[in-house]
């Protein structure tokens, strides 16, 4: 099952190789992992997406926990939430394509964020699976390069993740 | 306010910590503190031979104590020396302080000389690892350290310090923080008390239960709550190799500890169990054997100050996150306030049932296929002329086996070993440490000839500070425990596990300035044990022939359930 798990650690040299190098030594997995500052400068968020059954994602957290730099751990996924990822793509657009490829990003409510003769480049914000939709539906078209931000998320409602 | 350098800082910290040796060894980017260290006189430094040994000395301390043992190294080597030691730390939850020296500050990342990136390095065996980047934050970064080592799980911390930081030239004013919080660590105090009141009614009714407990009791120093709620319910207990001497090891309610070469009565019996209740245990796989055999018809109850160590390998039924002290406290109270009792039909048959097993086996082993003295026997000697009372600081190989199972533990922190990470070379340094610290107590290393050899070096920092361990060194002229398994798995292709070309260790410990005994005849094994524990200032290395076939049973059949044993080189279950 995926599992997006959100970490509010403190902003220190250091903690973010403290969570990657948990991953790494526990053998859990990273799908994808995003990690900035707060508006409250002594904490980062992080958020990374997982696999793994019940007992995986149980030892996830519970080890995340240990670390002494992470304050606070959420399961995002167990509860209602939203979940963004942020893609810049950048098409070869000649002819026809530019076209296309101009539809298919309003459709999807991409913007062209830069343009060159040749070139398209689109940024698009959803979740991963508009993401992944996005790429299929252009199949035809000569992607160039594709850049994406992984996921970030946020529970529904009034429920906050702060310290 | 008095001004400290940052160097001055670190020593006088751990002045106020209470700390009263240390175990290091010098170099370059230590040396300020090391002249700090020469100008005072209220922390001890002890050089060590190999900066592994001072980690396995500051630990033994701590297993001894419960309280952090302090080790200080140098960058680069001496640092990666020391992950051994760390690593062995980590594995058993033991509180320790490594100080590291580091490079300059300004020369980090530029692969200075003698620069290692200690905090990467280890950061996978520590519980917390810092690095000094302000000399001023040194007393509170030491607060923290101490802190974290000992509160929750106990775990090693490790400081790295850039040599700026301990500058003599460079004075701040110098206070010891008197407490510590940090918002990101709250180790627990209690445990849940409505899951608390569920196990005991789950207990009550148990008609096959068992009592089986780690290391956590005796590192959350819960000996004496774990007896009293187990006499109180006059149920079985066994423990892990970790929780030897939680429980007295001569009570009749002790079963022998249990697992891959438990007794063959604890390990039937956690079988056939119907409820078990684990405290400061961690369901190794030791211990369990395959987990989807382990214990199929229990349920089971799990206190633990690790919300991690619960469910991790076995599910439990009721978890408990606690300190065992505290969680075992609130049972006492609540089965003395019970009306309900257990079942004592159901109980007295659960006896019957165990004693019969314990009939059958009962740590029984072979003395007459052989002339030669049985390693066995050697152990059972020296439970018997230490009266069960000595510090027995272990290697690691067929000896620790052999020592757990014979060496009669009646009291906690008196059996040390290297049980998770299992480290060979963990014996020697371990008994110095402890019989440092406590120089009136029989302090005896139980050793292999393979084992001792990893750290004899340190033979030489015992004639320095005269610390007069015995060292009792089952000699089997092999490394046993890799023969066993190639003995039982490999048709006896004995692959690199024949130690030939081995030292005369008597004249090897006299050029120590020791005394060496060999003993080759049962005969005389007493008197010359008796003789080497009046000599007390004197260390003692007994050089013990055994017989080199002899196997450690019970051992447990890999990927059977706990009850698939190997019983003697002919009868499994
Ligand atoms: C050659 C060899 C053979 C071995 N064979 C065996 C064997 O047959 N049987 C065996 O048992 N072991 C054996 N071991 C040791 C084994 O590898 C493990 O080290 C051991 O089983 C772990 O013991 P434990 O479960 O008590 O955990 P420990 O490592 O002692 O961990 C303690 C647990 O208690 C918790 N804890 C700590 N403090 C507290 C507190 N205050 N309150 C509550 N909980 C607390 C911790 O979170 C942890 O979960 C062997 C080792 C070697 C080297
Ligand atoms: C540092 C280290 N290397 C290798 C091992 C693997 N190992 C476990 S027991 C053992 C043999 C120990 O021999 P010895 O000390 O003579 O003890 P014996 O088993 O003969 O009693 C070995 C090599 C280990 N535990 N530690
Ligand atoms: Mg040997």
């Amino acid at each position: 099952m995926r599992h997006i798990i959100s970490v509010l650690m403190e902003n220190e040299p250091g903690a973010l190789s403290r969570v990657v190098g948990l991953f790494s030594q526990r053998n859990f997995n990273i799908e994808s992992l995003t990690v900035a500052p707060t508006d409250d400068s002594t904490l980062s968020r992080m958020t990374v997406m997982t696999t793994g059954d019940e007992r995986v994602i149980e030892q996830i957290t519970k080890q995340l926990n240990k670390l002494i730099d992470v304050v606070k751990v959420v399961d995002l996924s167990e509860g209602d939430h939203i979940e963004r990822e942020l893609m810049m793509i950048k098409f070869k657009a000649n002819g026809q394509m530019r076209a296309e490829i101009k539809r298919t990003a309003d459709i999807f409510r991409g913007q062209i964020i830069d343009i060159t003769p040749n070139t398209y480049t689109v940024q698009l914000v959803g979740s991963s699976d508009k993401l992944d939709a996005f790429i299929a539906s252009l199949g035809n078209a000569s992607i160039m390069e594709v850049v994406r931000s992984g996921v970030s998320g946020i529970a529904r409602g009034e429920k906050v993740l702060t310290i | 306010m008095e001004l400290l350098s940052g160097a001055e800082m670190v020593v006088r910290a751990l002045r106020d910590e209470g700390v009263k040796y240390i175990y290091g060894y010098p170099g370059g980017a230590l040396l300020h503190v090391y002249d700090a260290l020469f100008q005072q006189d209220e922390v001890e430094h002890i050089l060590v031979r190999h900066e592994q040994a001072a980690t396995h000395m500051a630990d033994a301390y701590a297993r001894a104590t419960n309280k952090p043992g302090v080790a200080l190294v140098t960058s680069g080597p001496g640092a990666t020396n020391a992950i051994t030691g760390i690593a062995t730390a980590y594995m058993d939850s033991i509180p320790m302080i490594v100080i590291t020296g580091q490079v300059m500050s300004f020369l980090i990342g530029e692969d200075a000389f003698q620069e290692t990136d200690m905090l990467g390095i280890s950061r996978p065996i520590v519980k917390h690892n810092f690095s000094v980047t302000r000399a001023e934050d040194i007393p509170s970064i030491i607060k923290k350290a101490f802190y974290i080592a000992q509160t929750g799980r106990p775990g090693p911390v490790v400081i790295d310090i850039p040599k700026d930081m301990t500058t003599p030239t460079e004075r701040f004013p110098y206070e010891y923080p008197k407490s510590v919080k940090l918002r990101s660590y709250n180790p627990v105090t209690k445990g849940h008390s409505g899951q608390i009141r569920k196990a005991v009614d789950m207990l009550l009714a148990a008609k096959r239960p068992m009592i089986y407990t780690g290391g956590g009791i005796i590192m959350g120093d819960a000996s004496a709550e774990l007896t009293e709620f187990a006499h109180l319910l006059k149920y079985p207990v066994t423990n892990t190799i970790m929780g030897l001497g939680g429980f007295p090891g001569t009570d009749p309610q002790y079963v022998g500890w249990l697992g891959m070469h438990g007794s063959y009565e604890s390990n039937m019996a956690m079988h056939h169990s119907d409820l078990i209740l684990a405290i400061g245990a961690r369901f190794d796989d030791r211990v369990t054997n395959a987990v989807d055999k382990f214990c199929p018809t229990a349920r089971i109850i799990h206190v633990d100050i690790d919300p991690a160590s619960i469910s991790k390998t076995v599910q439990a039924d009721v978890p408990i996150v606690g300190p065992a002290k505290a969680v075992l406290e609130e049972m006492i109270q609540l089965v003395k306030e019970s009306k309900k009792r257990p079942d004592q039909d159901a109980l007295d048959a659960w006896w019957k049932q165990i004693d019969e097993w314990r009939g059958r086996h009962g740590g029984r082993y072979r003395t007459d296929d052989s002339e030669m003295m049985k390693p066995q026997q050697v152990i059972e000697m020296l439970s018997k002329v230490t009266n069960g009372n000595a510090y027995v600081c272990s290697d690691v190989g067929q000896h620790q086996m052999f020592a757990a199972q014979y060496y009669k533990f009646n009291k906690p922190n008196r059996w040390i070993n290297s049980g998770g990470l299992g480290t060979m070379g963990f014996g020697l340094p371990a008994a110095m440490g402890i019989k440092l610290n406590f120089p009136e107590s029989d302090v005896v290393c139980v050793t292999g000839e393979g084992s001792i050899q990893m750290n004899i070096q340190e033979l030489s920092t015992c004639k320095q500070y005269d610390i007069p361990v015995v060292i009792v060194c089952l000699n089997n002229q092999s490394l046993g425990m890799v023969r066993q398994w190639q003995d039982m798995n490999y048709e006896s292709r004995h692959s690199q596990s024949y130690m030939n070309s081995l030292p005369d260790f008597i004249k090897l410990v006299e050029s120590y300035g020791h005394v060496g005994m060999k003993v080759t005849k049962y005969s005389e094994l007493e008197g010359a044990m008796r003789e080497a524990f009046a000599m007390k200032d004197r260390l003692v290395f007994m050089d013990i022939y055994v017989d080199p076939f002899e196997h450690v049973y019970p051992m447990q059949v890999p990927r059977g359930s706990m009850r698939d044993m190997w019983l003697s080189k002919t009868e499994r279950t």
